[in-house]
């Protein structure tokens, strides 16, 4: 029998039933909830008349249509409201634990799970949105799921799941000085395509991603889903156990050391097979920017914009021409010479106290260009909390950004923090489909510390380059 | 949710890959909080041009949607899905989907009929030439034809979902048939991990 994959391992043992001729129904140990992918499940879930069957295993926020100003106010847009106030209900109806707008523990569902010790190596953890992959860099199996699952999960606390296949990215070499996870996720899935890790679950391996901290392991497992796999993991290791210690929800005493053991032996085993498998040089990466409307479609900042006469096939042709259309962009301009109208730093992508400091590193005693708009929105409120007590706040509030409070907001401007139709930012968020930040709007994905350095400059710029 | 056998009527055909679901249904609409009142936010940022496929006569009336590969990708929205059912869509058909938007579509009872490359360019090159032409997708038999081209085209479906469709099967009542297994499951879960609150 060969070698068994970490995905394998969590799989099997969470699988509660295999019944003949159907997917196998996976337990899920934690469920996290937000508001915007809930409320039609908890309807469902009423008019059936079921209960909650794990609320201990379930924990809800709010992130994704909240205000990022003025968040002691009532909030202004109406139907964001309703859908807080159906978020509060629901929990309290159903006996769930709610971070609410205004608590220190709100905050993007997908910054909070790992930041409270909750998302533990060798987990299944589901939520109502596709960045759940996020979790996977703790080695859990973490995936997204669509409304009807949300209910399902509520009501059973288990998922019907067909096995997907595995994948491995084996990364070799190293991330050259000036790179980032943001820059690997985007040199990963630029390989990948959109598509081509559909149906698979991805295991990231290789010394470049043993190299990464927990945060750029989270970066780079969160965009799994812009290559369309189902999720992405890491293999623990003592970086892994290294942030878990002393967490809240994080094991202690001799189940610390039980639960160690356990982790530890959940790595790939050596001689396991993978059904596909692809390999990316981090030593050839360097900052990345997308130039068009999907997140496979970047290039080197020191690249210029692609001809799209020079893709594989017409489908992708056609694709490379409607983007730059899109995008108002020409073949041939050079990446550095695209002037920028917003600069976006936050969301589950680079919200976290790793990328904040990156990007104040940057911009710490400069200024932003005087054309641009720049917001930074930490990915919770403990992310918040302890960037101001590094004064990392200062130093972006000093450069003219506005310093916001914790939520989604401008990675899909669900929550009116919008580009107008027309507008160019340099976003740290995770997708640059059309009108993703606002009807109109053009995306171009890049690390936190070129967003920063795109700040100061008004074009694309590496932090060298000021 | 009521089971569906075979849907009979117009295609649209939307020749494009990786249509991801902030086209689909745009973030704005994600606020409504049931599952209808979709059908205006459906393709809404593209609807705007007179030449996208749903402002050609008859569009409104259409049942199946002919696609590009990578259908659906992106967010994990049912939202796009109800959109779909909302404007009137009953299938969507493409030579692949996403896998959460794949799984939305079972559960919402909206058929995702995959397709072979060659019999996508097959489909797409009828509907070209006759627009209008009856379009058949039939679950059980896994075919999506246009017989007044005499084209039948298989599908890929796996047979659960494709019971699940047919029998309109109310999937919590499936799982909860194995309630005895979660029971045990839950014996078994070591006492370290998380727990969210003390019950």
């Amino acid at each position: 029998m060969t070698g068994q994959r970490l995905f394998d391992k969590v799989w099997d043992r969470h699988v509660v039933a295999s019944p003949e001729g159907e997917p196998v129904l996976l337990y899920i140990d934690l469920h996290l909830v937000h508001e915007v992918t809930s409320p039609q499940a908890f309807e469902g879930l009423d008019l059936a008349r079921r209960e909650v069957r794990r609320p201990d295993l379930t924990l809800a926020t709010m992130d994704h249509d909240v205000p990022t100003i003025g968040i002691d106010k009532p909030i202004e847009d109406p139907m964001a409201a309703e859908q807080i106030a159906r978020l509060r209900d629901n929990c309290a109806k159903h006996n769930i634990t709610l971070h609410a707008l205004g608590s220190v523990e709100q905050g993007i569902v997908h910054v909070i799970g790992p930041q409270l010790g909750l998302t533990q190596p060798g987990m299944t953890v589901v939520c109502g949105d596709s960045h759940t992959s996020t979790h996977g860099a703790f080695g859990a199996l973490a995936f997204g799921i669509g409304t009807s699952e949300v209910e399902h999960v509520l009501a059973t606390q288990t998922l019907r799941q067909a096995k997907p296949a595995a994948m491995a990215v084996n990364v070799t070499g190293e991330l050259p000085s000036g790179c980032t996870a943001k820059d690997l996720a985007l040199g990963i899935i630029r390989t990948l395509g959109t598509g081509g890790g559909v149906g698979s679950v991805i295991e990231y391996r290789g010394p470049a991603i043993r190299a990464l901290s927990m945060e750029g392991r989270m970066t780079v497992c969160n965009m799994s889903i812009e290559g369309g796999a189902r999720a992405g993991m890491i293999s623990p290791d003592d970086t892994t156990f290294a942030f878990l210690e002393g967490r809240k929800y994080s094991p202690t005493g001799a189940d610390w050391e039980g639960a160690l053991d356990l982790w530890r032996s959940l790595a790939t085993d050596p001689d396991a097979k993978f059904d596909h498998e692809i390999t990316v040089d981090a030593a050839a990466l360097r900052p990345a920017v997308t130039w068009g409307t999907n997140p496979a479609q970047s290039v080197s900042i020191d690249d210029v914009v692609p001809d799209p006469a020079g893709f594989a096939t017409p489908a992708l042709q056609q694709l490379a021409e409607r983007a730059l259309t899109y995008m108002d962009l020409k073949p041939g301009i050079a990446i550095r010479d695209i002037a920028v109208d917003t600069v976006f730093i936050g969301s589950c992508t680079n919200g976290r106290l790793e990328d904040l400091r990156q990007a104040a590193d940057v911009v710490r005693g400069r200024k932003v260009h005087p054309r641009v708009r720049a917001l930074v929105v930490p990915g919770s409120g403990r992310v918040k909390e302890a960037a101001e007590a590094e004064g990392l706040d200062k130093h972006f509030i000093d450069a003219g950004f506005e310093w916001r409070s914790a939520g989604c907001s401008m990675c899909l401007g669900m929550n009116g923090d919008i580009l107008a139709p027309g507008e160019r930012s340099a976003s740290t968020s995770n997708r640059n489909f059309e009108g993703r930040q606002g009807p109109g709007g053009r995306t171009h994905l890049v690390s936190p510390a070129v967003a920063a350095a795109t700040a100061v400059a008004g074009h694309f710029s590496a932090p060298g380059d000021l | 949710m009521a089971g569906v056998q075979q849907i009979s009527g117009r295609a649209v055909a939307l020749n494009r890959r990786d249509v991801d679901t902030d086209q689909i249904i745009p973030a704005a609409w994600l606020k409504l909080v049931g599952r209808t009142g979709f059908a205006d936010g459906l393709f809404s940022a593209w609807r705007s041009d007179p030449s996208f496929v749903l402002n050609q006569p008859g569009a409104n009336q259409a049942k199946i949607l002919v696609s590009g590969a990578n259908f659906g990708c992106g967010s994990s929205r049912e939202h796009a899905v109800w959109a779909l059912q909302d404007y009137g869509f009953r299938a969507v058909v493409a030579p692949s989907f996403a896998d959460i938007f794949r799984n939305n579509c079972v559960n919402s009872g909206v058929v995702p009929a995959r397709v072979s490359e060659e019999a996508s360019g097959r489909l797409f090159a009828t509907l070209a030439a006759d627009p209008q032409a009856e379009t058949v997708v039939d679950v059980a038999a896994r075919t999506v034809a246009i017989p007044s081209a005499g084209l039948s085209e298989l599908f890929e479906l796996d047979g659960f979902a494709q019971w699940q469709l047919l029998e309109g099967l109310d999937d919590i009542a499936l799982s909860l048939r194995h309630g005895t297994s979660i029971e045990e499951y839950e014996a078994d879960r070591p006492n370290w991990l998380p727990k969210v609150k003390t019950l």
